[in-house]
């Protein structure tokens, strides 16, 4: 015989106060799991999305990044004559060769200085990052001042909107065009033409080279010729490979973060839940002789209270998870500490969270219910009825 | 008096309910300490970075250098009593995982600027006295397990090749601020191999460390210097050390902001865990506080007994969460030492701790007690019967 | 009897409840006297509003119109916090449940209203040790509730009650709980305690052999009074 859903889901109504204190606190908890895996989540999805798996990013041998590499024009050179670059539609080479630095700039409103990421491009620059798209205004004309920035760049930095000037290097940069760049983390740079920048920048080298693959296997041959040509001293990645390995501190530091906190926190409301069950329990010690006489199982009883206390993990899960939904609004920036320049990224809630965030809440509720469920269904019939 | 005892053996009355909760504000009181000392960890650079030394570096940002050619021309600004230079290295010590600072310097007068680095009288003579020297924290080389004269290899990241350095000095720091992970090594080393790889790159220096006479000329000097280098190649920005600090937290404030909102949603939650224990027992007990006020007991005895026990079960886990604080900060700092340097439970901290216990145990106790005063005691007494 | 004023005076009081939109009146136009020293048995049918007008004498629950005048008190005009003091020294309490406070000692419990008063700690010791020996537990002092039977208990709870030497006694159903034997005990005790001490004990009961006891019995029946003599029973 089974104790009907409505008797628990009554008694949570019945003590009201208490079940809107005890699921508030695991609302929180999941509001906080579930923020943290959107942002490792939206960090995820910012690399992998910046990097496209054809391509390939050659920097100097354990630079790490762009801004710690030097490729010279010789040795650019050489990287262009492979056989595997892929040619475009004009029957161009798909390569580029780029300078990427930081420089720092103020931010709007706060003033702060922040580091921005510069990238002097080539021709193919575009052509091999379809991710990214001209939104307004007109590309920067070749051998001129001319620069254009990324959404998040215009939006978040001072001179950073059409029309308006930095000034940097010595020299007044007009921007003449945005790009939306999406989720990627070009849209926290600003481009301009290669040449002009090094000049003004006093870079008699470029950064890295990237490049198209022909035929995306050959990678690794391609890898293996460039890494042991004597007069090469540079090493290729795939250019979703390179976001990723640059971020891993970062990801790593999120993710120590998360695990402990949600640790910390889901024991929090654990406990929680326990205090709220136990409590039932003993308040409705005549009430569970009174079932159990009538003939209900102890399993019943077990179950009823179990149920009870997984009501209350779910609806703390749905409460957290739809506050949490709201997080998607909001954007992120902060320094990257392998890079030092700036990183924006979003919130961003998948199918996946939300079926881990409620699974969490339930196994708190769970926990939480398991010990006074137990103590419910052990009670002895005569001694309970006794209590009421 | 009477009503200590009164509340304390209320608090037993339910015994594994008050251990629970206790449990509770441990661990909650736990979280806040570590998640406070994590900022303060965050700030620690700027708590050990001193006002009256100045940083001077390339206005378009950290990673242009600045020519050899200034310290001369800085060293003749008045105000300016020392100057030593130095580059980032960005060295990688066998894995990327393995970070650690490690700079570049002209040693002497850096040590000068920095009296708060100790280094035994003979070590520091032998790193002097060895081009290949190097100077590593107390907590680095206990990372590592390094000893003196051990040689180890540097990959470099912004200096191409590998790099290899003896162990020549141990510092540690004056106080418990400082930074004991850093490793520095001879800019000349450096400057030598640059000439031979990449004569363009040598005589280039990542920043200048100022010592200014007297602190309170610092923001002059600054202007001064960098007045000096205005319109030319390379124009300066110099900075207090404690803005320079400053300014690289400001870029990851997003994160700082983020622990600080976390610190607060910790109290929150064990708020609610109170709340509700406090919610539990007080209704329980509102025939007993009828009786009470039958007796002619007032809203305020039964409002002491209601805040009574909720502090003292709030005060007894904050209690129990600051001793545990001290031993897990220990762990945290050996495990996150690549992150944070220096990770110290500071005396803020534990006021911090005490303060939101308080206020925990204060909010708890304001609606249950609300509602027990507010009662009528023919309902309640109903409620017994 | 009759030249002294009554100790208690009840004119045309009215109450009723609310529950949701109906309003159900539970005492209707009473008017009552109570002299000093005597022995008052409420009885009536569950419902009859016996307890709210013990209650309402006893300063706990306010009335809808009328007056009660307690020693020449008129308690119905006094404000929540007057009335608090006013009940601290002018009524003590006896319930069915005796309502003991668990964690104290059944000496604590006694002492208790004493810390409402300004008695130094020894004063407030030899009070209660003195009201713990009039109801015949004073070897049983130490003891928590817990440990004692359920006359015992209530025998505690009629310390607790005389100890500030209260005007008036009111006690709800005080053998409601309790067996023939312990009952008896009670009864006798509260006798004791009019005759011997001279108190004014109104009570409310169901238990014939309690109303025997008293010296006047009045019935309530859906919130009206009626007197019957003592040997009409």
């Amino acid at each position: 015989m089974r104790i009907p859903l409505s008797y628990s889901f009554r008694n949570l109504w019945t003590r009201r106060l208490t079940t809107m204190l005890t699921t508030s606190g695991m609302a929180l908890v999941v509001f906080v799991f579930a923020s943290i895996l959107m942002l490792a989540e939206g960090l995820q999805k910012t690399l992998v999305e910046t990097g496209s798996y054809d391509n390939v990013v050659v920097i100097r041998k354990s630079s790490v990044s762009e801004v710690q590499s030097g490729v010279d024009r010789l040795q650019a050179s050489i990287i262009e004559t492979q056989p595997e670059v892929a040619l475009g539609a004009n029957s161009q080479l798909l390569l580029a060769k780029e300078l990427v630095v930081l420089i720092s700039l103020p931010k709007r409103g706060s003033d702060k200085p922040s580091n921005v990421v510069i990238r002097g491009i080539s021709e193919s620059s575009l052509m091999m990052r379809p991710q990214v798209k001209l939104v307004e205004g007109r590309m920067p004309r070749q051998g001129s001042s001319e620069i254009i920035a990324g959404n998040s760049i215009a939006k978040r930095f001072k001179g950073g909107g059409v029309g308006e000037v930095l000034r940097f290097g010595m020299r007044d940069w007009t921007v003449v065009g945005i790009f939306d760049a999406g989720n990627t983390g070009f849209s926290s740079e600003i481009w301009g033409d290669a040449d002009q920048l090094m000049q003004a920048f006093r870079r008699p080298v470029y950064s890295s080279v990237l490049l198209k693959l022909r035929n995306s296997s050959e990678f690794q041959g391609f890898k293996e010729r460039i890494e042991s040509d004597p007069r090469l001293t540079l090493e290729a990645k795939r250019e979703t490979r390179y976001y990723k390995d640059q971020s891993e501190i970062m990801a790593k530091f999120l993710r120590i973060m998360g695990i402990s906190l949600t640790i910390i926190f889901s024991l929090g409301a654990i406990i929680g839940a326990m205090i709220t069950m136990y409590a039932a329990v003993a308040h409705r010690t005549g009430e569970i002789g009174t079932l159990r006489a009538i003939g209900f199982q102890r399993t019943s009883i077990l179950s009823a209270f179990l149920i009870e206390s997984l009501l209350l993990g779910f609806s703390g899960g749905c409460i957290g998870l739809f506050f949490a939904s709201f997080l998607q609004l909001f954007t992120i920036s902060t320094m990257n500490f392998q890079t030092f320049s700036e990183l924006a990224f979003n919130f961003s809630l998948t199918f996946e969270i939300i079926y881990k965030a409620l699974l969490f809440s339930l196994i708190m509720g769970f926990v939480g219910g398991a010990l006074p469920a137990v103590r419910a269904s052990r009670m002895n019939i005569v001694e309970s009825l006794r209590a009421s | 008096m009477y009503i200590l005892k009164i509340i304390s053996k209320n608090t037993l009355r339910h015994k594994l309910r008050t251990f629970l909760t206790i449990l509770g504000i441990t661990i909650a009181i736990l979280a806040f300490g570590l998640l406070r000392t994590l900022i303060s960890a965050w700030y620690s650079g700027v708590e050990a970075s001193s006002a009256s030394r100045l940083v001077t570096r390339n206005s378009i940002s950290l990673v242009f250098p600045l020519p050899l050619s200034y310290k001369e021309k800085i060293r003749q600004i008045e105000g300016v009593k020392l100057v030593s230079y130095g580059n980032w290295f960005g060295g990688i010590y066998i894995d990327e995982k393995n970070f650690f600072a490690n700079y570049a310097v002209e040693p002497k007068i850096y040590l000068d600027l920095y009296p708060e680095i100790i280094i035994p009288p003979d070590q520091k003579m032998a790193f002097y006295r060895d081009r290949k020297g190097a100077v590593a924290g107390r907590k680095l080389i206990a990372k590592y397990g390094w000893k003196l004269g051990d040689s180890i290899i540097l990959k470099g990241t912004i200096f191409p090749g590998n790099w290899e350095f003896v162990i020549r000095a141990i510092y540690y720091g004056r106080d418990k601020t400082v930074d004991e992970t850093a490793f520095f090594f001879h800019w000349d080393y450096l400057n030598e191999n640059m000439k031979k790889t990449a004569p363009l790159r040598a005589d280039q220096v990542g920043f200048y460390m100022i010592g200014v006479t007297n602190p309170h000329i610092a923001a002059e000097v600054a202007v001064a210097v960098d007045k000096t280098f205005k319109n030319s190649l390379a124009e300066t920005l110099t900075e207090t050390e404690k803005a320079f600090q400053l300014s690289f937290i400001s870029m990851t404030e997003a994160i700082v902001i983020a622990i600080q909102l976390v610190s607060l949603v910790v109290i929150v939650i064990i708020m609610a865990v109170v709340a509700n224990t406090m919610a539990m027992t007080a209704r329980e007990r509102f025939g007993e506080y009828a009786v009470f006020k039958t007796m002619g007991f007032r809203g305020w005895h039964i409002a002491g007994m209601i805040f009574g026990e909720s502090l003292l079960i709030t005060m007894v886990g904050c209690a129990v969460g600051i001793t545990l604080t001290f031993p897990v900060a220990h762990i945290f700092a050996t495990e996150l030492s690549t992150y944070f340097p220096v990770f110290n439970v500071t005396t803020k901290t534990i006021c911090l701790d005490i303060a939101a216990a308080l206020i925990v145990g204060v909010v708890a106790a304001l609606f249950p007690t609300y509602r027990a005063i507010r009662i009528r005691i023919a309902d309640s007494l109903r409620r017994i019967g | 009897m009759g030249s002294k004023a009554p100790i208690v005076e009840i004119r045309n009081l009215y109450k009723s409840y609310h529950r949701g939109n109906q309003i159900l009146p539970v005492l209707n136009d009473i008017t009552l006297d109570i002299d000093e020293g005597e022995f008052l048995a409420l009885m009536g049918p569950s419902g009859s509003g016996k307890t709210t007008l013990l209650n309402l004498i006893a300063g706990i629950d306010k009335a809808d119109s009328g007056t009660i005048k307690v020693s020449g008190v008129e308690i119905t005009s006094l404000s929540e916090t007057e009335l608090a003091l006013w009940r601290a020294t002018n009524v003590g309490f006896i319930f069915q449940f005796y309502n003991l406070i668990p964690v104290l000692t059944a000496f604590e419990n006694v002492e208790l209203p004493l810390l409402l008063t300004s008695l130094s700690r020894k004063e407030r010791r030899e009070h209660a040790e003195m009201a713990l020996r009039v109801v015949n537990l004073y070897d049983r002092m130490e003891h928590y509730p817990g440990q004692l039977s359920g006359g015992q208990q209530q025998r505690v709870a009629i310390a607790r009650a005389v100890v500030p030497d209260p005007t008036i006694l009111v006690a709800d159903e005080p053998t409601g709980d309790l067996d023939r034997v312990s009952a008896m005990e009670i009864l006798d005790l509260m006798e004791r305690l009019v005759h011997g001490f001279g108190k004014t004990i109104i009570m409310v009961t169901h238990d014939p052999r309690a109303a025997k006891m008293a010296h006047i019995i009045k019935h309530l029946d859906k919130g009206v009074l009626n007197v019957y003599p003592q040997n009409h029973l």
